[in-house]
């Protein structure tokens, strides 16, 4: 197990470091006149281009300059923005919590709701009931995120006035953040705010967790009807076990690897979904950070927001690679 | 595919429109694929007979006084937030919107197959290094690499095809690189080597045609996520850059602040958007059933 753990990490660090390359060349490539003038754009000013000369190595050799970014990215060091002066690192520590409280509510509302809408589809393969799953799943990646979010709001926000539609919390409540996720916070503030807290994430969530539920579904109809074909399944039935054990023992335990690995898989989806989410819903996480950097042509940001980005998602499938080897000894051993 | 080897001797002319023709009838016997067909085909022509369709033009300076009517027999859809006509400005945004994402698609198709047919065409370092080079992009989740790709080139039509493209180029060169290198070992590849081809003549006339459906699906598949990518980043504020072109995403952000007041600017642009991916999508799932029947569902 530890073998291929580190064959599995030996092959995400040079993936990494020529991401990093890409990205530091694409600061370095901008179009514009000298590198400083073309990061800084409309900001630039005498005072700001010589001090992301000096910070960035600007007047230094190309190699001297990506040696030295790489030198600070091991550090932690992502550089700051030169629009509010912060640490980009600062910065992602207090928005990050944000991102992930929404990517786990999208997960939750998938998960919850595609695995059982997948089974019961897969349970009446051809039905009326394997009808409209697949037409709910036809729809969940058909349709844009931002329309869903939009969508959601009007109906739920503004027409039923039953959740809200914007923000993590109610700004009228006297809530610290304290760790930043609006959750936690609102549980340690007292008061059941946590009712206030879980309420905005819902929609949110929903609209986030729509194209992967729609995944999920179909992955888990495909996978439980492909695994009751099993000749292992016919068996159990013959040997007279109750439908359920054969369901819990036979079926689902077989059916749920190629699940796992698409649940990894549709984490990378969300982070960049939630990029979309949290514009529609002014959520105050990484997703709407990138978008604003952009707009403000915060180069430096967006660089390294991407990279933090990467890094999640290379995790992330590390971890559900592992957990699936560990699931799954064919793929330990082979 | 396996078929091919065992009809070596008849003409492959033949064999090729046999397999072609099958798929055909077995895709016009689909009824979601028909289904697919029709929403995509809407919205073709919808986009080439706008200029003939549309009651107004997408962007007539000056109506403000118009602005924002609810839908009537004279503003089907209603009128946006300039006044002009939200049914004419949606059938102009076709024609952006699914040229955009089909472009952007085939773009794609054209990088990713490249490098994936010299990968798995010439194997070792090359086929290594490429797919390093994939294995980075794939890193980069979803639309941010198009997002980061735009940012990069600024704003434009062509920017936008060639962010999106790039994007999905990783995708469809793994997809055609598995493909060759299990082509590689299979008993037609080995005979044409043993018969002296060359290197080039097999790659492109044993193995490129028998690659092509798996291609051929996820590229239709595509096109349904390029079109909601491409609206994607309109709405970021990163598409055409040019706010008198009707562009569906962009539409959908000027929409946005008046959801209270003006919810059918949302609705419509949006439900072509879900109209078109559904075609798309419906019409990949049939493509996909009709090329390879062993695959059923």
């Amino acid at each position: 197990m530890a073998r291929f753990i580190v064959r599995r990490l030996l092959v995400a660090i040079p993936v990494l470091l020529g991401l990093s390359v890409i990205l530091f060349l694409f600061l370095r490539l901008l179009p514009g006149s000298g590198p400083a003038v073309a990061i800084l754009g409309q900001h630039a000013t005498p005072q700001l281009i010589a001090q992301i000369t000096a910070v960035e190595g600007l007047d230094k050799p190309l190699y001297v300059q990506y040696f030295d970014y790489l030198g600070r990215l091991l550090h932690g060091d992502f550089g700051a923005s030169f629009i509010d002066g912060r640490e980009v690192a600062a910065t992602f520590l207090v928005r990050f919590p944000a991102t992930v409280e929404l990517t786990i509510g999208a997960m939750i509302f998938a998960v919850g709701l595609g695995i059982p809408l997948g089974r019961l589809a897969a349970r009446h393969p051809d039905s009326w009931i394997d009808g409209v799953v697949t037409v709910i799943s036809l729809f969940g990646i058909s349709i844009p995120v931002f329309v869903l979010g939009y969508t959601l709001a009007f109906i739920f926000g503004v027409e039923l006035h039953w959740l809200p539609t914007f923000g993590q919390l109610d700004p009228r409540l006297p809530i610290n953040p304290v760790t930043h996720f609006a959750i936690i916070d609102a549980i340690l503030a007292g008061h059941w705010y946590v009712i206030d807290a879980v309420s905005h994430l819902i929609l949110p969530s929903i609209a986030l967790g729509t194209i992967p539920l729609a995944v999920f579904t179909r992955i888990t109809r495909a996978s439980v009807i492909d695994v009751s074909n099993e000749d292992y399944v016919r068996t159990a039935r013959a040997k007279g076990l109750t439908e359920r054990r054969v369901n819990s023992r036979h079926i689902m335990r077989n059916a749920w690897l190629p699940v796992t690995t698409v649940i990894g898989l549709e984490t990378g989806a969300l982070l960049a979904g939630a990029v979309l989410t949290e514009t529609v819903f002014t959520w105050n996480g990484v997703g709407s950070w990138v978008v604003s950097s952009i707009e403000n042509h915060d180069y430096i940001v967006v660089q390294s927001l991407i990279l933090i980005f990467a890094t999640i998602f290379l995790t992330v499938n590390l971890i559900v690679d592992v957990g699936y080897a560990f699931l799954n000894p064919r793929i330990r051993y082979g | 595919m396996a078929t091919s080897a065992v009809v070596t001797i008849a003409p492959t002319a033949r064999v090729s429109r046999g397999l072609w023709h099958d798929a055909l009838r077995r895709l016009v016997r689909n009824r979601p694929a028909i289904v697919g067909m029709v929403c995509i085909a809407i919205f073709v022509f919808g986009a080439i007979l706008a200029p003939v369709i549309a009651p107004y033009p997408p962007n007539l300076p000056g109506q403000l006084g118009n602005a924002m009517h609810g839908p009537s027999l004279a503003h089907l859809m209603g009128t946006d937030t300039q006044g002009n006509d939200e049914f004419s400005r949606v059938l102009y945004g076709a024609r952006i919107s699914l040229s955009v994402g089909v472009v952007a698609v085939v773009f794609g198709l054209i990088g990713g197959t490249t490098v994936g047919a010299i990968a798995g065409g010439a194997g070792g370092i090359v086929d290594g290094f490429l797919m390093r080079v994939v294995d980075v992009l794939l890193a980069v989740p979803g639309i941010l690499l198009a997002i980061g790709i735009v940012a990069w080139l600024g704003h434009g039509e062509i920017q936008i095809m060639l962010a999106v493209g790039i994007s999905y180029s990783p995708i469809f060169a793994r997809l055609l690189r598995g493909s060759l290198l299990a082509l590689r070992e299979s008993d037609f590849v080995i005979a044409a080597r043993s018969m002296g081809a060359s290197p080039a003549r097999i790659l492109l006339r044993h193995m490129l045609p028998n690659a092509l459906t798996p291609l051929i699906v996820q590229a239709t598949l595509a096109a349904a996520t390029a079109i909601i990518d491409v609206a994607g980043l309109g709405f970021l504020g990163l598409g055409p850059g040019d706010p008198r072109i009707a562009e569906w995403g962009e539409m959908l952000t000027d929409a946005s602040k008046f959801l209270q007041s003006a919810p059918w600017l949302i609705f419509f642009p949006g439900a072509a958007i879900v109209i078109s991916a559904v075609g798309f999508n419906l019409l990949g799932d049939g493509l996909r059933e009709a090329l390879d029947p062993r695959l059923k569902r």
